[in-house]
């Protein structure tokens, strides 16, 4: 504050900072049309990164994981030379299947913060705002994205450690961000939808650890699509995590991949996420 | 849970701020809120019945009842947060059911929970809803400021919310709710679970907050000693429909010209003090004599329950 240096408190309140109140008399303008969106989507993403500058353990934490996948996983089975990965060793093929796996991770129980938020009067006071459901929605799907991106760059680095032939052409990598908000988005939207169905905590963490490994394991995260039984590989196609592996494979690592056809199916699965979510949202509010 | 049929929002552009001249705008200019024949149900119970209701701009009004007589529902119709049919409910003259985001932008709004992010310091807190509410950047932080300063958070503003005691809290949620400079203050249960100096505290930030800016003041309180101290108006409720409404002083008063005239000393369970004195009967006497028999331990849910208990410990 500039003007009034921490006036010294007067004994009772009924003074409140003389002179210091005029700009809690004139409402703000508000925000008009397209506007409002960006505008919310960044509020919720400053809220995340200031929650994550304040405590930094779950950072740590969920480097755990996929440090465990790569070093463990991706070495053992880069020797046995099992998986056909198209010439490029296992590991390098694993690295972006565990960057989209451990961002799913982290977007797939952000319904239950939902319902935290829901529990704790936060919510109910969002939603009091002038911010319609969808642009609240997509500001959290974004927020959870934030989460992502940061844990992208983690596994990254670790990858890279591990000696993982990555690319760093910047504008490949501006991609790989946005492949990554966009999955987060879709998979935080899924899980805020179950959250508007099953409306407690404990169901939605049930339901969330049930989904998380099979939509793990159909996709082809861990092994090409090519080598899964008939039935899995149709799992696999409606399953937007490969999509989402499939471009980050082609954007890190240059293999063949279809990147129009990978953007266009998450790019629609985060818009159908964020329109459902926010459909059921309302049921979370009362 | 709940299944009352479910009205979503439609994902259009935002602001239905066109003044449709749906405002009945007289001479004195709209009442902060107007309630006409407001129903709501959950399922099967009915939260409120018939609700008449108008609160004058510039008042403090208080919505006042035991737990599970319908004030949370009731103000929940009013904040947009349930779907209410066209026409029953205006804020400002704005419909509540077809005006939105008009009605959110005059409202400031502190729900019954502690609703302070614990994981942000209390600036960030307030900013989040200057961010929320349009506040340009050039003047955020000052006007952040000013909402910390009004309610005597400037020295706490950079610590953690989960360092707050309950009564800074509410404070900080007070905050938040002033930074947009809202018209009408909703406050639901504010001085619930915490202990008298912070009772006391809070409601004289509230006052201070009102004096200097005008502001109407909606509040829901089960404190009937609160109510009479600061409320103008009261209106009390139990089983969802309102059964007295006036000042305090009216209402007490006219409960002793009803017991003067009927000769009876008093409603059972009245304050025995205030009945052999002949003194003026509390308000608290009001609402025993006005909402009957059923008073003592059906009203309110285990929901409710839970939720207040929550509330209460989280305030420690």
């Amino acid at each position: 504050m500039s003007g009034a240096p921490a006036a010294p408190r007067p004994a009772s309140a009924e003074k409140t900072g003389p002179g210091g109140l005029e700009l809690l008399l004139q409402p703000p303008r508000a925000r008009t049309g397209w506007r409002v969106l960006p505008a919310r989507v960044v509020a919720m993403c400053v809220v995340e990164l200031q929650k994550l500058r304040h405590d930094r353990t779950e950072l740590y934490t969920r480097a755990v994981q996929p440090a465990l996948w790569l070093l463990i996983f991706g070495e053992t089975f880069t020797r046995i030379k099992a998986i056909p990965t198209g010439g490029i060793p296992y590991i390098d093929f694993l690295a972006p299947g565990i960057i989209a796996q451990s961002a799913m991770f982290i977007a797939i129980f952000y319904g239950i913060m939902i319902i935290w938020e829901r529990d704790a009067g936060i919510l109910t006071k969002l939603l009091v705002t002038p911010t319609p459901r969808a642009a609240l929605i997509s500001g959290k799907a974004f927020a959870s994205g934030v989460k992502a991106l940061i844990q992208a760059v983690v596994v990254i680095v670790i990858a890279a450690a591990l000696g993982v032939g990555l690319t760093w052409n910047p504008l490949r990598l501006l991609g790989v961000a946005v492949v990554v908000v966009l999955g987060s988005a879709f998979f935080s939207c899924l899980s805020m939808t179950i959250a508007g169905i099953v409306l407690t905590r404990d169901r939605l963490m049930g339901i969330g650890q049930a989904i998380t490994m099979p939509l793990f394991f159909a996709s082809n995260a861990l092994y090409p699509v090519a080598i899964m039984p008939g039935w899995l590989q149709v799992v696999s196609k409606i399953n937007p995590l490969s999509y989402q592996v499939d471009a980050l494979r082609g954007l890190l690592l240059g293999t063949p991949s279809h990147l129009p056809l990978d953007f266009g199916v998450l790019l629609v699965a985060a818009v159908l996420g964020i329109a459902a979510a926010s459909s059921l949202l309302g049921r979370l509010a009362r | 849970m709940t299944d009352t049929p479910f009205t979503g929002t439609p994902f259009t552009g935002p602001d239905g701020a066109q003044p449709d001249g749906a405002g009945p705008v007289d001479s004195a200019g709209p009442d902060a809120v107007s309630c006409r024949g407001l129903d709501y149900a959950f399922g099967e119970t009915k939260a409120v019945q018939d609700l008449d209701l108008s609160v004058g701009a510039g008042e403090v009004f208080g919505l006042l009842g035991p737990n599970g007589a319908g004030k949370t529902t009731a103000i929940r119709c009013i904040t947009t947060l349930l779907p209410v049919p066209a026409g029953m409910v205006r804020v400002f003259g704005h419909d509540a059911a077809k005006e939105k985001m008009a009605v959110r932008r005059l409202l400031g709004y502190v729900p019954q929970q502690l609703s302070a992010d614990a994981a942000l310091t209390g600036r960030e807190n307030v900013t989040l809803f200057a961010r929320v509410f349009d506040v340009p950047r050039r003047e955020r932080s000052e006007r952040v400021a000013q909402a910390l300063a009004a309610v005597d958070l400037t020295g706490a503003a950079d610590r953690m919310a989960k360092t707050y005691s309950g009564g800074m809290i509410r404070r900080l949620e007070l905050a938040q709710a002033l930074v947009s400079a809202p018209r009408l203050l909703m406050l639901d249960e504010p001085t619930i679970g915490l202990d008298p100096i912070a009772r006391t505290s809070v409601w004289e930030h509230i006052n201070a907050v009102r004096q200097a800016t005008g502001m109407t003041v909606l509040v829901t309180t089960h404190y009937m000693d609160e109510a009479d101290q600061y409320c103008d108006r009261v209106a009390l409720m139990h089983h969802g429909r309102i059964h007295a409404l006036g000042t305090p002083g009216e209402l007490r008063a006219e409960l002793r010209e009803r017991r003067a005239a009927s000769g009876t000393p008093a409603a059972s369970g009245a304050s025995r003090a205030s009945v052999e004195k002949g003194a003026l009967p509390t308000l608290e006497d009001v609402f025993r004599d006005v909402a009957g028999s059923g008073l003592d331990e059906e009203g309110g849910d285990f929901r409710d329950v839970r939720s207040t208990r929550r509330t209460a410990s989280r305030v420690g």
